[in-house]
């Protein structure tokens, strides 16, 4: 029987970013996938990045994950959303070329050392006793493991609804995984059920592209990945439309038909992703929504229209899909239909995304009622690291709130627990102004080198930057300037007479970098991208200051830990909600326990009480 | 967990001495201890035997099953003959029985917190219910103690939540339909909020007045008997009166209750050019203190120039009314003529400024509420700039929110609870 330390389920977004962070840190992984074809593929709209995920995919690859710069590769089109707004709040995104995605996320994997991919179909854990030790595959074959990484997205007991019409499947065309689901059954985990849409695909010849207003990319390109340096596809742009009364009118007299309204789906949908049904009967006073009208591909006719995802039978889509401008005779490929999956509730899951009552075994991505690729990729990486470390009997490595938006998502879920699907925004993130994308690689990759997981290439690179930014500080910081130097270099900075250093005046609105450049020559060397982000951390120097205090407070308490056996049921005088969150949620640190919904200041002076008193613990 | 006992009342002789226990064992001690079974929540009379079997002393046994105590535990109070013998006798009997101990400071209000009889602000409502002098803080530490500022600071957040959704909205989904300009509804909740907690800052510092005391300063020229008035007012010699202009040197401090109201009236060296060291600087004491009084009673005659003038609602006196014939306006600390008038002026001016009174009596509350108030401000500020801007106002927002979420405790509980817990003395 083969023997590896770590194996992956899955080859979707969690599943390749865990296998790929397994076999960096020098486990040897196996990927198992029901096909090779099925790595990295994107099942829903061919976009990677946005506001909030675009961070998590600059933290991926801070840590050398992979995503990023798979995502630069197949790249279509780029646009830096929020340009406008203060840099914390921008996020890179990309429209990516689905096939290019897919091959290139394939080769990335074929090329990984340590990483074997095993096509096949998990049909049971290995158990021994109540740890997970390995697989079984369909056609019988076991495959040994210390740890099993668990990414089945929506396979679990997924059924797909279109109109009244529905089946079980994970994805359109895939076997949902029902004989798994029995055994996970079988670990008594608290579950929910989701439920998520996605709109009809459309044969992008039979638009009519002329009259349609055009979103163009960015003029200046904002890759993902730190080591990127040029876009390699050839770039497109968006078209959009919109629904009007005759869409309204369709969707509203089919309303009965609809999977979801006709009462045939139970689980929870995301709030800020509605289907056009939920759009058309919630916002009834809109007379228009906007459709963005996305290009899957280069040399792919397909396009995903972005904005109306829907459970309505074929013969409506089609109908409603024809009253908008420029689709009059659009071709539906694929009609759009609903999926209802399983997920279990991440509060079962420690901050290492391991499950507390399963010994080895891990679960990341959808399974854990989150939803998209970049949240499922960046739990993949904090999977796929922890499961190694497992292996290699080491210490397990924790994501903070304080350090990444991967640190917030996990601590999100596992404390809170969801109640739709989980998607990340930078609201989510309390020190957003210090989490930047641009600042993802000084957060993270010293980190990912102390692990041992980083590629010497990275490492040079990021050396070389930090080297560049630290002697642009010491350039910056050195030398104060008064308000008459600054004025006569023509700089409008407070007459008030106090003297400057050049990092003080970049926190004034209006004066960039190159303005400093006068007042110290040897600035004129400083490579474009640490200017900017000189510029950046000026900008909010005084708020990130501020947050430092809080910061210290954070790690104060995430330093408070709760013992793993420490006897939540027994805390007295609790109300029963708050005893069942706090029972679900197991918090690790008085940091993770202040979070839990609904806690009060009581029931955390009580639980930091019996901390420090040693007490309540289980009795043996 | 431990079972807590102490002294409730006060040490020293008295009628009635209490002693409270609290804790799982509470109630198995005192039926050891009072030999016969407890049941309920009851009031009984018992004789109370040492472990010798020698009785202590009969006493009162009151009964308070959890969780409807005062800790929410298991809780009996003796109320026991106030005699320190009694006491003693009982604090050793009670400090034998085994995993049971005497109350560190504060335990019993700990305890009643961590099972979420009381919240945070209700505590400090606590100790300062039993540290009330007067009427109107016994009040004050009531209303507060009911926890009405902890559902008013709800309240606030819930407003500036709204708020920070509002803008975070424009950050978090710019590539989507969501209304561009969301200012005028931030706006209208920034400006509510802003007003409701300035208004509570303003009552604030009536109610730390009304927590530490009102000054009263009774100023005037050497020899007008403002220290007989004092001693009037005070019922007793508390200040040395002579014919000799220039006795009182130094300000005179007496604490009295004043119909409900803490006063703490304070007797000043009468005004005048003076050629002598120590009375210019008893003079220029009582002029500085006069001013940060919070009313000035001046005993001055007509046409009289002081170095300090009246502000409004100051109350303006003609001294020595026993000497002069026109006494209307007068007062004599002497005779007692105008004293019940000026007791009822003084009461009048000081319980219409105690009426503008804030649930935030401590300077903690008002320190948390000026930061939010800071905050906001700045967020205005950085609203008018324009939605380029919405991260830093958001981040003031949030910071706003922090503070006032650190007036009911959700942060930094450890600090805050030590803070409290080390003004608290055992047994309360």
């Amino acid at each position: 029987m083969k023997h590896y330390d770590v194996i992956v389920i899955g080859g979707g977004h969690a599943g390749t970013e865990a296998a790929h962070a397994s076999a960096r840190m020098g486990a040897q992984t196996a990927l198992v996938t029901m096909s090779r074809d099925g790595i990295g593929v994107m099942s829903c709209n061919p976009a990677i990045g946005g506001l909030g995920k675009g961070h998590l995919v600059r933290e991926i690859d801070a840590m050398d994950g992979v995503m990023g710069r798979v995502a630069d590769k197949a790249g279509i089109q780029f646009r830096l959303l929020n340009r406008r707004k203060g840099p914390a709040v921008q996020g890179p995104r990309a429209q990516a070329d689905r096939k290019i995605y897919r091959t290139e996320m394939l080769r990335e994997t074929e090329g990984q050392k340590n990483l074997q991919i095993v096509e096949g179909e998990v049909v049971d854990f290995l158990m021994d006793g109540p740890t997970v030790s390995g697989v079984l595959l369909a056609d019988g074959t076991t495959l040994n493991a210390t740890s099993v990484v668990l990414t089945t997205g929506t396979f679990l007991r997924g059924v797909i609804h279109i109109g009244d019409e529905s089946h079980q499947g994970g994805r359109m065309g895939d076997r949902a995984s029902v004989k798994l689901a029995e055994r996970i059954d079988s670990f008594g985990l608290p579950m929910g059920r989701l439920k998520t849409g996605t709109p009809p695909r459309l044969d992008g010849r039979t638009i009519n592209w002329d009259i349609l207003e055009e979103q163009p990319g960015d003029d200046e390109p904002v890759l993902f990945s730190f080591l990127s340096d040029e876009i390699s596809a050839p770039q497109v742009a968006c078209g959009i439309t919109h629904t009007n009364e005759a869409t309204h009118k369709i969707i509203r007299e089919n309303l009965g038909r609809s999977a979801m309204y006709g009462g045939h789906i139970d689980g929870v949908g995301p709030r800020y992703c509605p289907s056009i049904e939920d759009k058309v009967v919630r916002f009834a006073d809109k007379e228009s929504h906007q459709v963005f009208l996305e290009p899957e591909g280069v040399d792919d006719y397909t396009v995903y229209p972005n904005g109306i995802s829907t459970s309505l039978p074929a013969d409506v889509q089609e109908a409603y899909v024809r009253s908008m401008v420029g689709l009059e005779n659009a071709v539906i490929l694929q009609p759009g239909y609903a999926i209802e999956y399983d997920y279990i509730d991440p509060r079962a899951l420690s901050s290492t995304l391991g499950v507390r009552t399963v010994e080895g075994l891990y679960l990341a991505g959808q399974i854990n009622g989150t939803t998209g690729y970049e949240e499922a990729a960046a739990q993949g990486l904090v999977a796929g690291l922890n499961a190694a470390l497992s292996a290699q009997e080491k210490e397990p490595v924790i994501f903070s709130r304080s350090d990444s938006y991967i640190g917030v998502m996990i601590d999100d879920l596992t404390t809170r627990g969801v109640t739709e699907p989980y998607r990340m925004f930078t609201s989510r993130a309390e020190f957003r102004l210090s989490l930047r994308a641009d600042n993802a690689d000084q957060r993270l990759t010293p980190l990912a080198i102390e692990l041992g997981c980083v590629s010497g290439e990275r490492i040079e690179a990021f050396e070389c930057k930090l080297n560049a930014l630290t002697l642009v500080k010491e350039r910056l910081s050195s030398e104060l300037y008064t308000p008459k130097e600054l004025q006569t270099a023509g700089l409008s900075v407070n007459q008030d007479g106090s003297r400057r250093t050049g990092f003080q005046v970049l926190a004034f609105p209006d004066i960039c970098f190159e303005d400093l450049i006068p007042l110290n020559s040897s600035l004129t060397d400083t490579p474009t991208e640490v200017r900017r982000q000189i510029e950046r951390d000026a900008l909010y120097a005084t708020y990130i200051q501020r947050q430092k205090k809080e910061i210290d407070l954070l790690k104060k308490d995430e330093g408070l830990r709760i013992p793993g056996d420490f006897d939540f049921a027994s805390l007295a005088g609790l109300s029963n909600e708050l005893k069942t969150k706090i029972l679900a949620a197991r918090p690790e640190t008085m940091a993770q326990a202040a979070r839990i919904d609904g806690m009060t200041p009581a029931a955390l002076t009580l639980i930091l009480a019996r901390v420090k008193r040693g007490v309540g613990k289980k009795s043996a | 967990m431990d079972t807590i006992f102490a002294q409730a009342s006060a040490p020293g002789r008295a009628g009635v001495a209490v002693i409270r226990i609290s804790g799982p064992q509470a109630f198995a001690i005192a039926q050891k201890i009072s030999g016969k079974r407890l049941e309920g929540r009851t009031s009984v009379l018992r004789n109370l035997q040492d472990s010798a079997g020698e009785v202590i002393d009969q006493a009162l046994v009151l009964s308070f099953p959890g969780p409807n105590s005062f800790t929410g535990e298991d809780v009996i109070e003796f109320q026991l003959h106030g005699s320190i013998a009694v006491v003693r006798a009982m604090l050793s009997t009670l400090s034998e029985f085994p995993d049971t101990r005497i109350a560190e400071a504060g335990e019993f209000t700990r305890r009643a917190l961590e099972n979420e009889k009381l919240d945070l602000a209700q505590v400090e409502g606590l100790a300062d219910l039993i540290e009330a002098e007067t009427e109107a803080q016994r009040k004050q530490a009531v209303r507060v103690l009911s926890g009405h500022l902890g559902a008013r600071v709800e309240d606030w957040r819930k407003d500036l939540i709204r708020a920070a959704a509002l803008l975070e909205a424009t950050i978090d989904f710019a590539d989507e339909e969501v209304p561009i300009d969301v200012t005028p509804e931030v706006n209208e909740l920034l400006t509510k909020v802003g007003a409701e907690l300035k208004a509570e800052i303003r009552g604030t510092h009536v109610a730390e007045r009304v927590r530490s005391g009102f000054e009263v300063a009774i100023i005037g020229p050497p020899n007008a008997g403002k220290s007989t008035l004092l001693n009037a007012l005070a019922g007793r010699d508390a200040a040395i009166t002579s014919e000799v202009a220039g006795t009182t040197r130094d300000v005179i401090e007496v604490r009295m209750d004043l119909c409900g109201l803490p006063v703490t009236l304070l007797d000043t060296a009468g005004l005048r050019d003076s050629e002598d060291q120590i009375e210019a600087i008893g003079i220029e004491r009582a002029i500085e203190r006069s001013r940060l009084a919070d009313l000035r009673v001046f005993l001055a005659s007509p046409g009289e120039s002081l170095m300090v003038s009246p502000e409004a609602e100051d109350i303006v006196l003609i001294p020595k009314a026993d000497l002069v014939s026109n006494s209307e306006n007068g007062i004599s600390g002497k005779t007692g003529q105008g004293v019940s008038d000026l007791i009822a002026r003084i009461q009048t001016t000081l319980s219409k400024r105690s009426s503008g009174i804030g649930l935030a009596t401590h300077e903690r509350h008002r320190v948390a509420l000026e930061q939010a108030v800071s905050c906001l401000g700045e967020v205005d500020a950085i609203l008018t700039r324009g939605p380029d801007f919405y991260d830093l106002a958001a981040e003031e927002l949030r910071f706003a929110i922090r503070a006032l979420e650190s007036l009911v405790g959700r942060i930094d509980v450890e600090n805050l609870l030590d803070e409290i817990f080390t003004s608290f003395c055992v047994g309360k």
